[in-house]
């Protein structure tokens, strides 16, 4: 293996492994927010405990997704320079934007409200846990704009002189036509997500504890609800996304599908195939009629670029080989089977969760109260499913731009640094995935004891009131929260 | 002013942020095993920087996202150069940050000496190389014409960048002790107090010959101008920590660092990492710029959002203002909220 290798893999596991954590945080803030500000509007106890519950459960997951960001940032350069050197201009701005503005916010305003139980007012309290939420989504907003780059460079220009791509349009790149169908598709996904968490660990606890019934149905119905709404918007989005990418990368839509010859109307999407493993010779599939054309091209009769013609115009495009020696020269093909199969599960975890929060929403309807155990497993199935199609989605995304860093404009293989040895690249990739498991075990268990312990009962939280001299709470009172 | 060497500076200030504000956090994580004797008084101390600690450290990554907007060369040969160490800060971050949050979530004396372990070894891992890697950034390292860096991970171990290394941790040791002096009631105030002078005057007699020896390989008058005045503020720091005026020392400790650091980048300026192969292999705040549109454009977005993130930033220390003492931490029970 050379550090090519070591460095893709590398950025594979430490990129999924963020990426288990990101839409739950995304998710969850604005769920728990939304318990608090229940509690604050209603006045009802249950909000509360739900508040502090789901609270607690969303900052053990917090916890890893805000030190694995690190390794996010520190590794463009540590492993990919001549990346970092090429798109600092363009791809360098967007992430350090996102610092200033998402960064501070989520991480200043998340003390605040880990913290501040007993010295904020309760408005106040309540609206630091919104701010964390809006830094979320400001953070993928800058983040988004800096993948979409990659996937359809605009508002740049190469300078031949430098050797670099230069910023020309800053606005062209935060509003690039696959940035603003990517942002809604991922912050649904994450409401999608944190909704099924939630859903799915109280209806794990509804079946075992029939004392809070009235408790836990809230959240399950809450979060099944927000599963399936937001499940429709990555629905839409996602279509939206699939005929923005049979414009800007056609191949990637090719290659979804293992289309080698360009369609005539009416191309058919196969559901499941059998075949040889590089997907030249079809076996056996099942396929629906005329659903590639209307995924692609939003019309039945539309025609679909085939991977063999796409090959041909990129090699007229891009020569037969731009400095590839990594890849097959001229391919310009990413690994059929991985983006078949990755497309294909995105879409189908997706749709049982949904299935599955529908029938939450079913069985609990009008107050019923169903007490089959498996209606518990199959809760903590839902976001474990999801969890799984967000990964597949960016596995596909990622790997269907391959073999380039930025789409035709930089290959991954002249992306990665040329000073880093084999022994360096690989010490990373053993200790950070040696890491990151050990933290994946030790956050399980907790998570699990954390959901097993359940919500705690009510405890009327201090009221600082609005502060200043006639602050209620005692000087020498134990804190409300420590560490 | 250039808008490089606006960026520059706003890098300088980013590093100095960072350093002066985690530095004492990192301090408080090194002193964890030496300032209290049971679990209680840990436990006062964690929660010093508790609601604080994150937002320090969010000044890395903003110096590092705006060292990769502003000069790509420079972020690229300085991550993918100094990999090893590096890597080694990266998982002791994790270490720790993980550590503060997950260490009370089990009662259980094997599971919080374990992540105590991780806060101590996850401080102490970035407070000295750190330090090792700036003293190599200022004495330069080897860099080849295409601003690779040609050097291993001994290169950068050399004497120079050892008492670099040496330096930072003194000094956030220091830093550390007056802020818990600061910051706690109880027999850990005292103890703090009483360590923070010690630990400065260590701190006071390395950083000088760091200086110095800085001073004599690449100075100006203007970094030695601003080296005398750090200085003279960690005395000043001491000598509070001496008798016992905690706010004055801490302001010490802390001024220090920030010019400390500022003297660094006044060394440094107009280079960004000075090339020993060849002088005109050095990267410069010129041959390392990001193009003057994408500045330009962040220099509007730093100058509307700096001023707010101090804003809400300031206001956080203002709303934990308050001493922590042993009676402060809730018993076992409570805690498990």
């Amino acid at each position: 293996m050379d550090v090519l290798d070591i460095a893709r893999i590398q950025f594979g596991v430490i990129t999924v492994y963020h990426f288990l954590f990101v839409p739950l945080t995304i998710g969850g803030t604005a769920l728990v927010a939304l318990l608090e500000t229940l509690w604050l509007r209603t006045h009802n106890p249950d909000y509360l405990r739900l508040t502090k519950f789901f609270g607690k459960l969303l900052l053990i997951n917090f916890a890893i997704g805000v030190v694995t960001g690190i390794v996010q940032e520190f590794q463009f350069g540590m492993n990919w320079s001549d990346y970092s050197r090429f798109v600092g201009d363009v791809f360098g701005a967007p992430l350090a934007i996102e610092g200033l503005l998402a960064f501070f916010l989520e991480s200043t305003f998340l003390g605040l409200w880990i913290f501040g139980w007993d010295k904020l007012p309760r408005g106040l309290h309540n609206a630091c846990m919104w701010i964390v939420h809006l830094g979320t989504l400001a953070s993928s907003w800058f983040i988004l704009a800096a993948n979409s780059w990659m996937q359809n460079p605009v508002g740049y220009r190469f300078n031949p002189d430098s050797g670099r791509a230069e910023l020309t349009d800053f606005a062209a790149v935060m509003f690039n036509k696959v940035q603003l169908v990517t942002f809604p598709h991922v912050v649904l996904a994450a409401y999608m997500t944190a909704g099924a968490a939630m859903a799915g660990v109280s209806v794990w606890l509804f079946v075992r504890r029939s004392a809070d019934h009235d408790l836990y149905r809230r959240t399950i119905r809450l979060g099944a609800a927000v599963t399936l709404l937001a499940g429709l918007g990555v629905a839409v989005s996602g279509d939206v996304q699939g005929k923005i990418m049979t414009e800007v990368q056609p191949m990637k839509m090719a290659a979804a599908e293992g289309l080698y010859e360009t369609s005539g109307s009416c191309a058919p999407f196969s559901l499941f195939t059998v075949g040889t493993p590089d997907g030249t010779q079809e076996k056996f599939s099942v396929t629906v009629p005329c659903l590639l054309s209307f995924l692609g091209t939003g019309s039945v009769d539309g025609e679909v670029q085939g991977i063999n013609d796409l090959r041909a115009t990129y090699r007229e495009e891009y020569g037969a080989d731009p400095g590839a020696t990594y890849y097959t020269p001229g391919d310009y093909t990413p690994v059929i089977p991985i983006t078949y199969w990755t497309f294909r599960f995105m879409i189908g975890m997706g749709l049982l969760a949904a299935a599955g929060s529908a029938l939450l929403l079913w069985v609990t309807r009008r107050g019923r109260t169903p007490s089959a155990r498996w209606l518990g497993t199959l809760g903590i199935g839902l976001p474990l499913a999801l969890l799984a199609s967000n990964s597949f989605g960016w596995i596909f995304t990622e790997m269907g731009r391959q073999p380039w860093a930025v789409f035709g404009v930089m290959t991954t293989e002249r992306a990665v640094s040329p000073g880093v040895s084999v022994f360096e690249a690989a010490t990373s990739l053993i200790v950070l995935t040696l890491v990151y498991a050990v933290l994946a075990v030790i956050e399980v268990r907790l998570i699990m004891s954390a959901v097993a312990a359940g919500a705690e009962p009510f405890l009327e939280p201090p009221d600082p009131g609005r502060g200043g001299t006639d602050d209620p709470v005692d000087d020498d009172a134990p804190l409300a929260f420590a560490y | 002013m250039e808008l490089t060497t606006i960026w520059f500076v706003v890098i300088a200030f980013l590093w100095i942020g960072y350093f002066a504000l985690e530095g004492f956090d990192f301090g408080v994580g090194m002193l964890l095993p030496v300032l209290a004797r049971n679990d209680t008084e840990r436990r006062v101390m964690i929660n010093t920087i508790g609601p604080v600690w994150d937002g320090n450290e969010v000044w890395l990554l903003v110096a590092g996202g705006a060292t990769f907007a502003a000069f790509p060369h420079w972020y690229a040969t300085l991550f993918s150069g100094f990999y090893l160490p590096l890597l080694l800060i990266l998982v002791a971050l994790i270490a720790r940050g993980v550590a503060f949050e997950y260490r009370h979530k089990r009662h259980d004396a094997q599971w919080q000496s374990r992540w105590d372990m991780a806060i101590v070894v996850g401080s102490l891992v970035p407070a000295l190389l750190w330090g090792v890697a700036f003293a190599n950034i200022l004495a330069g390292v080897p860099i080849d014409a295409d601003m690779e860096f040609t050097g291993s991970l001994l290169t950068l171990l050399n004497p120079f960048g050892l008492l670099g290394g040496l330096v930072t941790l003194t000094l956030f040791i220091t830093h550390g002790a007056t802020f818990i002096a600061l910051k706690t009631v109880g027999d850990i105030r005292v103890r703090a107090r009483a360590l923070a002078w010690k630990s400065g005057l260590v701190a006071a007699v390395l950083a000088v010959v760091f200086l110095v020896w800085l001073q004599v390989q690449t100075g100006t008058v203007a970094s030695a101008v601003v080296f005398a005045l750090a200085a003279l503020l960690l005395l000043a720091g001491v000598a509070a920590a001496y008798v016992g005026r905690e706010g004055v020392s801490f302001a010490g400790t802390f001024g220090a660092i920030a010019l400390a650091v500022a003297g660094m980048f006044v060394a440094l300026f107009p280079d960004v990492m000075p090339s020993s192969t060849d002088v005109a292999n050095s990267l410069t705040t010129t041959n390392a710029a990001a193009t003057s549109y994408s500045l330009r454009i962040m220099t509007w977005v730093a100058a509307i959002f700096t001023p707010l993130v101090l804003g809400y930033q300031t206001w956080t220390y203002w709303v934990f203002r308050r001493r922590i003492g042993t009676h402060h931490i809730p018993t076992a029970e409570l805690a498990s909220r």
